[in-house]
């Protein structure tokens, strides 16, 4: 059991209308790791996410975590075996105050059977768990961050608090979608050693990024699309000296000398 | 000096008092704990006092009863369309399944009144939420499309079958020994509805509704399956109309396609939109107002619906809050025009 890979991913494809947004993408993730997905812009890599959690039923191909077949499943149950996701445009709850919006995943039937983050299966008032979460991922508990509206925080606490909301369920595997994009460099610098921990807690992790320099700290193995196509897998420096990597970013060499 | 218009706003401020109240030290002074507990006390006593102050106008009595059957169905609307995200026009449905289950509980089986009740609540909410079921993915204006259709559509399937009596309807449910009975138990049944809802909008589960309502992609991700907590919300709302339906069939003895009227869709969203949506008392208000301005307008027959028409657009062009935001707004908070 153990030495099966988290997550196997085979094959899947997917197609709106006629444009193959995914076509026979298979990827593995080992317990501990951290994969990054790379690509251009519209290479498919949301399409991934959305695929692997439940938002978007593939047409081909399967997807396996922890034993279970969970192609085409519907995205609650999907959470509720331990793979959570962060959205790309951040869905807070604008309404509620923040640790509020941890209540929700922790009103959750997985949160409840596991105690949320760090419980021992059994959790006490669920105010006191969120502001618990909240802490660990970096609001300041004395101050009077944990407590302000959803729809006043700057955008690094928003992406803390789409990483809290999926630490409330204890997930075994994360899907961060461009966690880092949007934040200044010193919201990154101090987000850098957050997944880090992450990892060293046993979590896996597949982000989703634009920043390559911070990804590849992160890292040991990457992912790159291309028109929905996986065009290459490896270890993140010697991918990117890779020829098709570097024609899908930068285009073919005969395409650039046309425009020189 | 006159200030021209376009040099001033208005600021609202928080009363002292208001913001004194806020937390748990209100319990320190008798001013700040009547002024949390006045406009509270002025409802429930309100309600309580009105069928001893009705006394002489056994007609207006009569009416009390209507006005609570028309406050459920309010409430459980303001309920469903702003904590839930389910704006449902399915009122008529809620009154008519309750009424025909007591109906036919008391009339097939004998059931005294006083079980024939709870069973219909609980048994008509069920029916309710199991119908509605299909249609908890849809949201917004196709939700109310379909919601609208059921009470169309049950009034016409009983018509064409001719079963539950047909258009005869369901004649000689036994009624209330005494209207003392009847206008508690709703009174004391809207006051139950209006306190319990409040109480629940603010617990966990209530935040998992405004997820619902807000966020549902979010809520989704947390393992949470939407469609059961619709359902349950659903659940709720219809238990409210179908009480006020089984109550409804008891008070005329009989239960009839009339009670899939579309009035009983209607009239709750005229009174949330009056008393203001989002607060579970204003649809009460709401109904306190419309209903007995309906029953005053009843000789002028068919007219009352222009009627009704003007004074529902009176009150969107020009407080489309409501009546309670506004209340509440104006006791809470004090008003000044600064120049800017």
């Amino acid at each position: 059991m153990s030495d099966q890979p988290l997550l196997t991913v085979d094959n899947i494809s997917k197609t709106f209308g006629g444009v193959a947004a995914l076509s026979m993408v298979s990827l593995e993730v080992n317990r501990g790791d951290i994969v990054g997905i790379i690509g251009p812009n519209g290479s498919g890599k949301t399409t991934l996410v959305n695929s692997i959690s439940g938002f978007v039923k593939p047409d081909r191909g399967k997807v396996i975590f922890n034993g279970h077949d969970i192609t085409g499943w519907d995205p609650h149950k999907i959470a509720d075996k331990g793979l959570t996701r962060t959205f790309q445009v951040m869905r807070p709850y604008y309404s509620l105050p923040a640790f509020k919006n941890l209540i929700i995943p922790l009103f959750s039937p997985r949160a409840k059977r596991t105690g949320g983050w760090r419980g021992g299966g059994k959790m006490g008032s669920r105010d006191t768990v969120a502001l618990d979460i909240l802490e660990e991922i970096g609001f300041e508990r004395d101050s009077y961050v944990p407590y302000k509206m959803a729809s006043s925080l700057p955008t690094g606490y928003l992406k803390r608090l789409e990483l809290a909301r999926c630490l409330a369920l204890r997930p075994e595997l994360i899907i961060c979608d461009e966690v880092f994009s949007g934040l200044s460099m010193s919201e990154m610098a101090s987000m850098l050693p957050l997944i880090e921990k992450l990892q060293m807690e046993g979590i896996s992790l597949i982000m989703v990024e634009h920043r390559l320099r911070e990804l590849f700290r992160l890292s040991n193995r990457v992912i790159v699309l291309n028109f929905g196509c996986k065009i290459a897998e490896g270890v993140s420096s010697e991918v990117m000296e890779l020829k098709e990597v570097k024609e899908a970013y930068f285009g073919s060499e005969e395409e650039v000398l046309e425009y020189v | 000096m006159a200030v021209d218009q376009k040099d001033r706003r208005k600021e609202r401020i928080d009363r002292g008092i208001k913001v004194r109240s806020d937390g748990v030290y209100a319990i320190s002074s008798w001013l700040e704990i009547s002024y949390l507990v006045a406009p509270r006390l002025l409802f429930i006593v309100g309600l309580l006092a009105a069928p001893i102050l009705l006394l002489p106008v056994p007609y207006w009595q009569k009416v009390l009863s209507i006005i609570c059957i028309y406050s459920l169905l309010a409430i459980s609307f303001d309920f469903l369309a702003n904590y839930v995200g389910l704006v449902s026009l399915g009122g008529g449905f809620y009154i008519g399944v309750g009424a025909y289950v007591a109906a036919l509980l008391n009339m097939k089986f004998n059931i005294p009144i006083f079980v024939t009740i709870p069973v219909a609540t609980v048994v008509g909410a069920a029916i309710c939420t199991v119908v509605f079921l299909p249609c908890l993915p849809l949201r917004g204006v196709y939700f109310a499309i379909v919601s609208l259709m059921f009470p169309l559509l049950a009034a016409r399937v009983i018509e064409a079958l001719d079963i539950f009596g047909g258009t005869d309807g369901i004649v000689g449910v036994d009624g209330f020994s005494s209207t003392w009975i009847e206008q508690y138990l709703l009174i004391i049944a809207v006051l139950a509805a209006v306190f319990f809802l409040r109480r629940m909008i603010t617990e966990d589960v209530g935040l998992v509704f405004s997820g619902v309502k807000d966020n549902d992609q979010a809520v989704k991700a947390s393992g949470i399956n939407i469609t059961k907590y619709k359902a349950l919300g659903i659940f709720v709302a219809s238990s409210l109309g179908c009480f006020g339906g089984a109550v409804l069939s008891h008070i005329y003895m009989w239960a009839g396609l009339s009670q899939f009227a579309l009035d009983f869709s209607i009239i709750p969203i005229a009174a949330t939109v009056i008393g203001g949506g989002g607060t579970l008392i204003g649809p009460v208000i709401g109904c306190l107002i419309l209903v007995p301005v309906s029953e005053l307008l009843r000789d002028f027959g068919t007219l009352r619906i222009a009627v009704y028409a003007i004074v529902l657009t009176l009150f969107i062009v020009y407080k489309s809050e409501g009546i309670m935001v506004y209340a509440s707004r104006k006791y809470e908070q004090f008003e000044r025009w600064v120049s800017i």
